[in-house]
This record gives C-alpha cells, sequence and structure tokens, in this order.
C-alpha cells in the first residue's frame, strides 16, 4: 500500500505539474500598461481576461498586447482620458475566468475586456450583465456571448457571420463547385462556423460532397480526413479552423499531392508566422479575416511597429481586436464626455447608449465605418485575402 | 462527560470532520452576505464545496476500495450535464430554485451512480490496475460524446441529436439546452454557498458512516488484503460496487452543484486534468484521511488564486508548491520533525498536569 501510495503521489502531481507548465513560455514583457497611467489622478480602470496560460495563450498574450500598446498610447496623449489596464489569466476555463473577473471586480474595474475566448467569455458576460458593467470582447465570436445582454459587444466577427459570408463569397466568386470539408467537432468555433455554412452553402446551391471531423485529441494526422476529401472529388477545401491544424493539413496534402483550392476563415489568420511552417504550403491559400498585417495604410504600419518592438513578431488579428477595443471604448468615452469618478454602472449605460447610437462610427485596423447593433454585434466587411508570395493580397 | 482523546477514533473523525466544515459555515456565511469579503473569495466559496464533495467522493474510492480511479471528473460530467438538464426542463414546471436545485442534484447523483454501475460490472471483477485504465477511458469517453450532443426542450418534450441544433427539430417555443462542444449555456445560477455546505455534510454523512459499518470495513478489509478478505467469505465484487457507485454518485451530484454555479458549462471542463487535480486534493491531504482530504481541496483550490499576483510565474510556483508539499509530507526528517514536535508539545502538556495536582 505504501509503495502504491509513492508511485501514486509521484505521478499526480508530475502530471498536474507537467500540464500547468506547458504553454508558459511566449511572455517577454511585463505588465508596462499598469505603471504608464502613475498618477493618482482619475484613471479609468479597464479590466481584461484570456488565456495567459496553457495551449491557448498565443490568443490571450495577443490580445492582451493589442490593448497595452493602444493604452500606452491614449496615455502618452495626455488628455484627460487616462487608462490603467489589467490583465488576468483564465487558462481558457470558464471557472477561472469567473475568478478572474471577481479579482478584477475587487481591483475595481470600471469597464471590461470580457475574455479572448468564447467559453470563458459565456460564463463571463453573465455576471457582467447583472453586475452592469460595460464589456467589449476582442474576440469571443459565439453569439452566445452577447444573446440577452444589452451591455456586452463584440469587436470580432460571430461565427454565423462568418459562415454565411464565406459561402456567400465562394459562391459569388464561383471559387469551387465541388465543397470538401474538414472541422473540429470538438471546438464551440469551428462547429459554429461550420453549421452555418452548411445552412448557407444549400441556401446558395452549393454542393458539399464530403465533410471530416477531428477532435483536439486527434489533431496530430489529417490522412484519412484528406483521402476521404480527395476520393470525393472535392476541388476547394474548406477549413473553418484554426491555424495550427490547418498548417498541417497543408502539408499533409501537399505530401499527397493533392491540391484543391484552401479556403479559411479569421482562424486562418496567423498561419504565415507560424515556426518551422513552411509559407511556400500556404500559397493560393484563401481567407477571410478583417486585418492584414501587411496592409499599407499607416494606421496598420504603425501597430505593427510598435508590436514588433514589444513581443518580436507580427500581431495577428487577436492583437488587432485587442488594440480596437480600447480605442472604440476610447472614442465612445471621448464623445460621452465620461469621467473616471462615474460609477461602473453609470459608465456603463452611458456606453451602451454611445456604441447603439447610429452617429457612433469607428475606423481601426480590423475595419473601417464599424458601427454596431443593439444586440453587441459588430458591423464590419469582412476582407476577402489570398496569400501570394507569403503575403496576404486583398482579393476583391 | 468524555474526555476528546478517549473518544474512539471513529468519533474523533466526525468531530474533526463536520467540525471543520459548520465552523467555515459559520465563520464565512456572514462575511459573505454582509459582504465583508471580496468578491474573489466570495466567488471562490461555491467552488471549493463541489470540489471537497469530489475529493471526499475520490477518497473513497482510492483511500478506502484501494483501487485507482482516473476519470472521476467523468462522473462529475454525468451529474453536471444531467443535472442542467433537469433544472432547465424544470424551469417552468417548478418556480422555486432551491427545489429545483436540489431535484438536479439528485439526478444528477443517479445518473452518475449508473454510470458507475455500468463501468463497475465488468471492471472491479478483475484484478489489477484495469479500474485505473478503464476509468481514464471512460472520462474520455464522456467527455467526447458530450462534445457531440445536441439537447433541446419544447412542449413537446426534449430532443436529442448528435448532428446540430437544427437537426433537433425543435418547435418555435423550444430552446436548445446543450450545443455540442459549446456545452450547455444559459443555466441559471441557484447554486449557494449553504447548499454547498449542505452538500458536504451529506458526503461526509454517508462516506463516514460507510467507513464505520459493516459493509466499510468489508471494503478496508478487501484493500488491505483481497484474498483474505476473499477466504473469510466476503464478497468481492458487492463491495467493491457499492463503494464505486456511492463514489459515482457523490461526484455526480458534486458536478451538477458545479455547473449551477455558472452560466455556461462545456464538456471539456472535466477532462483528464480535472480527474488528475482531484486526485492530487486526495494524495495531498491523506488517501482514507478524509479531513485531510477536506483542507487539501480548500487550500489548494485556492493556491492558484492567491498567486495571481506573480502573473507570468504563478503556474510554475503552484507546481513548485505541489512537489514542495509532496516531498515535504512524504520524506522520514520531515516525518521525524513533526514526530518530535507532536512528542515534546505532549510532555510539556502532561508538565503542566502534573503541576496542577
Amino acid at each position: 500500500m505504501k509503495k502504491f501510495t509513492e508511485i501514486l503521489s509521484i505521478f499526480a502531481v508530475s502530471a498536474l505539474a507537467l500540464s500547468s507548465i506547458a504553454g508558459c513560455g511566449a511572455q517577454k514583457k511585463t505588465d508596462t500598461a499598469d505603471t504608464a497611467a502613475g498618477s493618482s489622478a482619475a484613471v479609468i480602470k479597464i479590466g481584461g481576461i484570456g488565456p495567459l496560460t496553457g495551449a491557448a495563450a498565443i490568443y490571450g498574450n495577443a490580445a492582451k498586447t493589442g490593448a497595452e500598446i493602444a493604452v500606452e498610447e491614449i496615455n502618452a496623449l495626455g488628455g484627460d482620458v487616462q487608462f490603467e489596464l489589467k490583465y488576468e489569466d483564465d487558462e481558457n476555463d470558464a471557472e477561472k475566468a469567473v475568478n478572474a473577473y471577481n479579482k478584477l471586480k475587487d481591483w475595481g474595474m470600471q469597464i471590461s475586456l470580457g475574455c479572448v475566448t468564447t467559453k470563458p467569455c459565456i460564463a463571463v458576460s453573465s455576471e457582467v450583465f447583472s453586475d452592469r458593467i460595460f464589456a467589449l470582447t476582442p474576440s469571443a465570436s459565439s453569439t452566445d456571448v452577447i444573446e440577452g445582454k444589452d451591455n456586452m459587444f463584440q469587436m470580432c466577427f460571430t461565427d454565423p457571420n462568418q459562415g454565411v459570408a464565406s459561402a456567400e463569397y465562394i459562391k459569388e466568386q464561383s471559387l469551387g463547385t465541388k465543397i470538401g470539408i474538414i472541422y473540429n467537432n470538438s471546438d464551440a468555433y469551428s462547429t459554429g462556423i461550420y453549421n452555418k455554412f452548411v445552412a448557407e452553402a444549400e441556401k446558395q446551391g452549393l454542393e458539399i460532397v464530403s465533410t471530416q471531423t477531428f477532435t483536439d485529441d486527434s489533431a496530430n494526422d489529417f490522412s484519412s480526413q484528406l483521402n476521404a476529401v480527395k476520393a470525393a472529388g472535392a476541388d476547394l477545401l474548406f477549413l473553418p479552423i484554426y491555424y495550427t491544424p490547418a498548417s498541417l493539413i497543408l502539408s499533409q496534402a501537399d505530401k499527397m499531392q493533392y491540391e484543391p483550392k484552401f479556403f479559411g476563415v479569421d482562424g486562418m489568420d496567423g498561419i504565415l508566422t507560424l515556426e518551422n511552417f513552411d509559407t511556400k504550403l500556404a500559397e493560393g491559400v484563401m481567407l477571410l479575416t478583417p486585418f492584414a498585417p501587411d496592409a499599407e495604410d499607416e494606421l496598420t504600419q504603425k501597430f505593427v511597429e510598435a508590436y514588433k518592438a514589444k513581443m518580436g513578431d507580427v500581431p495577428n488579428q487577436f492583437a488587432a481586436d485587442g488594440y480596437d477595443c480600447v480605442y472604440s471604448i476610447y472614442n465612445a468615452i471621448t464623445k460621452a464626455g465620461i469621467k473616471a469618478d462615474m460609477s461602473a454602472s453609470d459608465m456603463c449605460e452611458t456606453l451602451v447608449a454611445t456604441f447603439t447610437s447610429p452617429e457612433f462610427v469607428y475606423d481601426g485596423l480590423t475595419g473601417t465605418s464599424v458601427t454596431w447593433e443593439a444586440t453587441g454585434e459588430v458591423s464590419k466587411k469582412p476582407k476577402g485575402m489570398v496569400i501570394e508570395n507569403g503575403a496576404y493580397i486583398g482579393m476583391d | 462527560m468524555k474526555k476528546y482523546k478517549d473518544l474512539s477514533s471513529f468519533a474523533k473523525t466526525n468531530i474533526k470532520c463536520y467540525g471543520i466544515v459548520i465552523l467555515a459555515f459559520l465563520v464565512m456565511y456572514p462575511l459573505q452576505s454582509s459582504g465583508m469579503i471580496s468578491h474573489s473569495i466570495s466567488g471562490q466559496l461555491v467552488p471549493i464545496c463541489t470540489y471537497v464533495v469530489m475529493a471526499i467522493s475520490l477518497n473513497l474510492t482510492v483511500g478506502f476500495l484501494g483501487e485507482l480511479s482516473l476519470g472521476h471528473a467523468g462522473f462529475m460530467s454525468v451529474g453536471a450535464f444531467s443535472g442542467v438538464i433537469t433544472a432547465i426542463s424544470l424551469s417552468a414546471a417548478v418556480p422555486s430554485p432551491t427545489i429545483r436545485l436540489i431535484i438536479s442534484i439528485v439526478v444528477g447523483g443517479l445518473f452518475a451512480g449508473i454510470a458507475g454501475l455500468i463501468i463497475g460490472i465488468p471492471v472491479l471483477r478483475l484484478k489489477g490496475d484495469y479500474l485505473a485504465i478503464v476509468t481514464l477511458a471512460f472520462g474520455e469517453i464522456i467527455k467526447n460524446i458530450i462534445n457531440c450532443l445536441y439537447v433541446g426542450i419544447d412542449e413537446k418534450g426534449l430532443h436529442f441529436s448528435m448532428q446540430s441544433d437544427a437537426a433537433l427539430g425543435l418547435s418555435e417555443m423550444g430552446r436548445v439546452i446543450m450545443k455540442g462542444p459549446q456545452g450547455a449555456v444559459g443555466i441559471t445560477k441557484t447554486a449557494t454557498f449553504l447548499s454547498g455546505i449542505i452538500l458536504i455534510l451529506f458526503a461526509l454523512f454517508v462516506v463516514l458512516n460507510l467507513v464505520n459499518s459493516k459493509t466499510g470495513r468489508a471494503v478496508t478489509a478487501i484493500r488491505d488484503n483481497r484474498i483474505a478478505a476473499e477466504s473469510v467469505g466476503i464478497g468481492i465484487t458487492r463491495y467493491k460496487l457499492t463503494a464505486f457507485i456511492i463514489s459515482a454518485m457523490l461526484a455526480g451530484m458534486a458536478g451538477a452543484l458545479y455547473a449551477q454555479n455558472l452560466s455556461a458549462v462545456a464538456a471539456t471542463k472535466f477532462d483528464f486534468n480535472t480527474s488528475i487535480l482531484i486526485l492530487v486534493f486526495v494524495v495531498l491531504g491523506g488517501m482514507g484521511n478524509i479531513f485531510g482530504s477536506i483542507i487539501a481541496a480548500t487550500l489548494l483550490y485556492m493556491l492558484p488564486e492567491l498567486l495571481r499576483g506573480l502573473a507570468d510565474y504563478r503556474m510554475l510556483i503552484y507546481a513548485i508548491i505541489l512537489i514542495i508539499v509532496m516531498v515535504a509530507t512524504n520524506s522520514t526528517q520531515s516525518k521525524q520533525i513533526i514526530a518530535k514536535i507532536k512528542s515534546s508539545l505532549r510532555t510539556r502538556k502532561s508538565n503542566g498536569e502534573g503541576a496542577d495536582l
């Protein structure tokens, strides 16, 4: 019995220790934004929640850094509106997200940036709703996040919006006649887009010849899915998934000399910056994304430079969403004349009124003439991009 | 009245376990209702209660039955989702949230118990570590099934599908309860600290009395020496199955409470890592030591939250603390030091008593 106890102890602790330190690396700089608003004079406290450790840490850290850059820029302007930003880790878990949210409430958060990922954000959104704190999530894209909550807003497209837009785009541009799909059926994001895509494809009269699935646990080998899609004769492969599994699909398809057109959504964004990935494989891949890091406009270039200086790599759309969140809140605050000494609930009502008013239009990194519906859904145009010579080129 | 040290060990354990839970309640409840404690601590009360119940229930399997279960979160998951479906289905029929919570916890426990029975029957007849392997697989299977499961309700009753929410065929009035990988959404938060404490007391009542009963002695006899137990006529499978099903039921009840403390819960929460987390609570608290499980679950749950100030190094420090605790409590040197402190306290105490005479 004693031996059993010992072996069991060692096994259990090492398993837990490994799982918790996996993905601890990335972060290079600590919260400089916290100290940026040093003076005790009125600062508005913004709290954000996202996965800063664990498998999804890449998204959380990107959104956090994007928001930090925006806060630093705004504070450097030295205007009346000064921000203090604090991000808490949720490990991509609803329970931890609620804990993080409570921690931020103790800190005195007045405006929330919601959560970066969908599942935790659904849990936090109902807390935000009952506490009357205004929230704008950079990237939690499910409609469940905003449904029935008047003070919860989104910076990104909703999942259905992307599914519908993809189907319309494929039809309009007549990109393919026989469509194959590979999606992650253990992921809410991927399944959400897939369901809407299928419904819209039927309306548009697109023919789906094969649908294949995988889960987070089986995202290491796609040969059987690719063979099935190839055997069905698909000439366009729709991939509503994140870029890490997508990169594997691209390289495996290349090995079996299967060359359909690939069509992705915003989760595909980031594939060009993936380490050890041969960007030649991504040639000709099409995707719908709100943000292109090599866009020519001044705003994007300035942001990419600031991000590179801070993190050392090219920002993805999560970073751009985080940046846009802070700036749209800033614009709304200056427009409505909100003061830092207002209570969070007063601030919330004013911000809701400002965001939903038709005159409030935001131009940022992830879109121009961005407006918000009363439901909290964002209204902006998705940009169709195609990868040529290792860079995004607009398709329109 | 008998002195504390003259009491039987069963009575001592009872006093310690019930005492700490009731004490925690008496201290925290007034603080929480008057808003004296931070939101952060107040928000952790219900999750702590569920993890304490999980640790007590797993201790029954690992500590007293001596079988390693690596899929305890699977039972929690079954309880959580059956509880949520029950609670939402009854939202019109049963207006009182408290009664709805009780019914859903009971249903969650029942379904988890049935799951325990289904796995237990074939597996507990086997010898060796098969239970560990099969429970591990069970946890993963449950996770993947619930990930594909869509459940909705309308006036005709419950609808199930493995395809999509559109395939449920709900009427206009219908409402989707579970959306595959997104899990259950739109849960009404009905769990309270009081309900959590009551569930812990219930779990303690069941486990402590079971362990001290004829069945419990048979179960520990099987753990200590299976052949000897068999030779004196103990029906191995029957007793193992009883303990295992009770353990599964308690886990299911904890799951139902857990889910109704969050407005959304997804199947991926109840994965291998959660099972291991609960196992760590049990191992660090001491196997077969219910009091230890309560303390370990509470402290280890709060630890990562207390470490939030360390930002990026939080999870690293958490892991290191776990390892230090594990090594320190198991090494011979530290045991000798603890024994020395204990004996010196005892001599001082007896000296003091001697002086009184």
